[in-house]
């Protein structure tokens, strides 16, 4: 082994080490943030979005130690759908959450959306149909 | 069936994409491979059909080069936030819940821009309304007036930048204008 490819080498093991170590903290993150959040809301945060950074990280990581280039678009493609998938369900989640009173007012410093959900509440009449726009709507 | 005709330029970018994904899978990028994908990402278009997403026509590749760079810096400096908070803070984090109201009625702007958000550490779209495009997020640690005014300057900012990427030539020059003066 001649001494630059051991350098190389000895580099591209430092980065990914710190890469895996930050993207476990994030996962860690996530944990303390669920037990340590009020709310569902709060906690939505705290589950969802260290993933985003955490598995970036992690894939990283693997896309480095593996060596190949043949590795990186699973590793892209894997993380994309993350990306596409992890809002949405945050969307829905926090959505219901919201319309089934899963928080805590006092914790909220303003909440813009309630005004309008009462008011579309108050013309259409109380209904467990969503529609597109619940809110809004005149 | 009364299904509106796709043009097959409208519909490349999604192809191209079911292409890329059958490549990645099979990690292989032969010619061969390609093809046979080419002809599934069509049969898959045609036989399951979804309604035509309606691009702007134009897509700033150097715009969204400087847009991906600015979003991962500020998902790295979020995610950090968020873990200070949960260990510093825990039960008495502050949120609020804000209404902005953002520029573009185009439905893909809007659900970029949800999505971009939605990433950042710290925010949540609770609801969204279509016909005034306006997005309702909860933020978190938003304790005042002017936390909550900073998250509004913050989405629409970010929106601006979708705009700068691929936002339709009217959006385009409705921000400049409104940069200008």
């Amino acid at each position: 082994m001649n001494p630059e490819t051991f350098t190389v080498d000895t580099v591209i093991d430092a980065v990914s080490a710190v890469f895996l170590v930050v993207g476990s903290l994030m996962s860690l993150a996530a944990a303390v943030g669920l037990l340590r959040f009020p709310d569902l809301m709060t906690r939505m945060h705290a589950a969802t979005k260290p993933q985003v950074l955490g598995l970036f990280l992690l894939l990283a990581a693997l896309g480095l130690q593996m060596r190949t280039w043949w590795v990186w678009p699973v590793l892209v493609v894997a993380w994309i759908f993350q990306l596409l998938t992890v809002p949405v369900s945050a969307h829905m989640v926090g959505r219901a959450g919201y319309r089934t009173k899963h928080l805590h007012p006092e914790l909220l410093s303003t909440d813009e959306l309630e005004a309008v959900v009462q008011q579309a509440a108050g013309t259409r009449g109380f209904t467990d149909d969503d529609g597109d726009q619940p809110a809004g709507r005149r | 069936m009364n299904r509106k005709r796709i043009s097959l330029r409208q519909e490349l970018p999604l192809l191209v994409w079911l292409v890329v994904v059958w490549g990645a899978l099979w990690q292989d990028f032969s010619p061969g491979n390609l093809l046979f994908g080419a002809l599934i990402a069509v049969l898959v278009a045609r036989l399951f059909y979804l309604p035509p997403v309606e691009l702007g026509g134009r897509f700033n590749v150097l715009h969204a080069a400087a847009f991906a760079v600015h979003f991962l810096g500020k998902v790295v400096v979020a995610s950090f936030q968020v873990l200070y908070l949960a260990a510093a803070k825990g039960p008495k984090v502050i949120s609020a819940v804000v209404a902005v109201p953002l520029r573009s009625h185009s439905d893909l702007l809007v659900t970029a821009t949800g999505h971009v958000t939605a990433l950042i550490p710290g925010s949540l779209v609770v609801e969204v309304d279509r016909s005034t495009s306006t997005l309702y997020i909860h933020g978190i640690n938003v304790r005042n007036a002017e936390d909550a005014e900073q998250l509004r300057r913050d989405v629409r900012a970010t929106e601006a930048g979708l705009i700068r990427i691929m936002g339709s030539q009217a959006e385009l020059s409705a921000l400049n204008q409104e940069l200008v003066p």
